[in-house]
């Protein structure tokens, strides 16, 4: 039960890499780390997803969307969703983590970092317009359940940033 | 059908329900459209952690009823909130501060339910204490700010913790449902979370400036379904689509 391993069918990683979060669509969810399995097992395609927060509407668009990208490939999936062990904001990819900069997301910081950014006491979030660490938190609660929202004080850019869960 | 257990996540579930409502009435009246989405935010992952506890409660009730049905379909005497987070948003301080003092709990709480025996509740409380610290985080940073603040903003906040102060003792009485969960192993010992929690409170509301009410005097009877007239209209809030259309589904 404590496995963070992922047990995925090779065939089956290009089908869901195509699958992205409804509200960062950039993001893959598989670079997000939210698939924790996909077997095909007697011809039907099991897949087990984990919710970032609780709350996260997203995730039933995603079981949606999933089942979808997998029927247009011709196979029958269940979707589940598993709750142990939860997820940490760890398991986005390097990749992920790119893509969520490119989209004007800043990537979460190390736990220790977090806390001091979300509390106000050190500026370490880097600004994803131009890159300025002198950055303020507007609020530890954002557009979403997974994101804050800061302001850069150099270039007046608002941006988001995902908070670090571990 | 296991009753006690069934009664015990009704027990937690409820309070993150009707907190989740009372956070959710803010929508579009908050002081600021920041601090507007930091409270429909606490309310989202109340709701989502709620979803997770009903689905468990429907699947050990075993009768057909799904989430939804829990959720909305029952009668006020059906609720097992404690009487804390039924409580209006008289103002600002008052959601502030019954927020803050449910959270010092549910945070208590959660760490004690990840060693529950039943791997679902250990699960959720896995998955809700990470979310909880950001809302005691916020919370607690508005108690902070409002006592600190000026002196018609700390007269504003210490109203509120007066005033809920007789809430609070409820949040450690036990039910039948609870005593036979930790007996069992599955379910936490509130009466256990009790000092640390007053100890938390009183040490950060000295922080903000703030007395720590000396009354003695406590209400309770949430927990086992004798409300606060507040819960009612809460309800008939809550209820309105099911109880209007029946069956209606989103």
């Amino acid at each position: 039960m404590t496995t963070t391993e992922q047990h995925i069918d090779q065939i089956l990683i290009p089908i869901l890499e195509q699958v992205s979060d409804p509200e960062i669509p950039v993001l893959s969810i598989m670079d997000m780390g939210v698939v924790r399995s996909a077997q095909i097992i007697n011809g039907i395609v099991e897949v087990e997803i984990t919710p970032t927060y609780s709350g996260c509407p997203a995730m039933d668009v995603i079981g949606d969307d999933i089942k979808k990208a997998l029927k247009d490939e011709g196979y029958k999936s269940t979707i589940d969703l598993i709750l142990h062990p939860a997820w940490t904001t760890d398991w986005i990819t390097p990749r992920g983590r790119k893509a969520l900069e490119d989209y004007g997301i800043a990537a979460p910081l190390e736990a220790q970092a977090d806390k001091d950014v979300l509390l106000n006491e050190k500026r370490l979030v880097k600004c994803t317009n131009c890159g300025s660490q002198n950055t303020r938190l507007v609020s530890q609660f954002g557009s979403t359940a997974c994101k804050s929202q800061f302001q850069c004080e150099d270039c007046q850019e608002p941006f988001d940033y995902f908070k670090c869960l571990k | 059908m296991k009753e006690n257990l069934y009664n015990y996540i009704l027990g937690i579930a409820d309070n993150s329900l009707i907190l989740g409502q009372r956070m959710g009435e803010l929508c579009g009246h908050g002081p600021s459209l920041e601090t507007d989405i930091a409270c429909t935010n606490i309310s989202l992952d109340l709701f989502g952690q709620v979803r997770s506890y009903f689905q468990y409660a429907a699947k050990i009730a075993g009768d057909g009823r799904n989430e939804d049905d829990i959720a909305m379909l029952r009668k006020e005497r059906e609720y097992k909130n404690v009487l804390l987070v039924e409580q209006p948003n008289t103002n600002f301080a008052y959601s502030i501060g019954r927020q803050f003092l449910f959270d010092v709990y549910h945070l208590a709480f959660l760490a004690e339910q990840q060693k529950s025996a039943d791997l679902t509740l250990s699960a959720i409380a896995n998955k809700c204490i990470k979310e909880v610290s950001y809302h005691e985080r916020f919370s607690s940073d508005w108690v902070r700010r409002l006592g600190d603040g000026t002196e018609e903003s700390n007269k504003k906040m210490q109203e509120a913790i007066n005033d809920l102060w007789a809430y609070t003792d409820e949040l450690f009485h036990q039910t039948e449902a609870d005593k036979a969960m930790v007996v069992e192993g599955l379910g936490v010992d509130v009466t256990k979370l009790k000092d640390e929690f007053y100890k938390s409170v009183s040490d950060l509301l000295e922080e903000a400036n703030l007395q720590t009410p000396e009354s003695k005097w406590f209400q309770k009877g949430g927990k086992e379904g004798i409300h606060t007239e507040h819960l009612g209209f809460l309800l008939s809030d809550l209820q309105y689509m099911q109880r209007t259309y029946p069956n209606m589904e989103w």
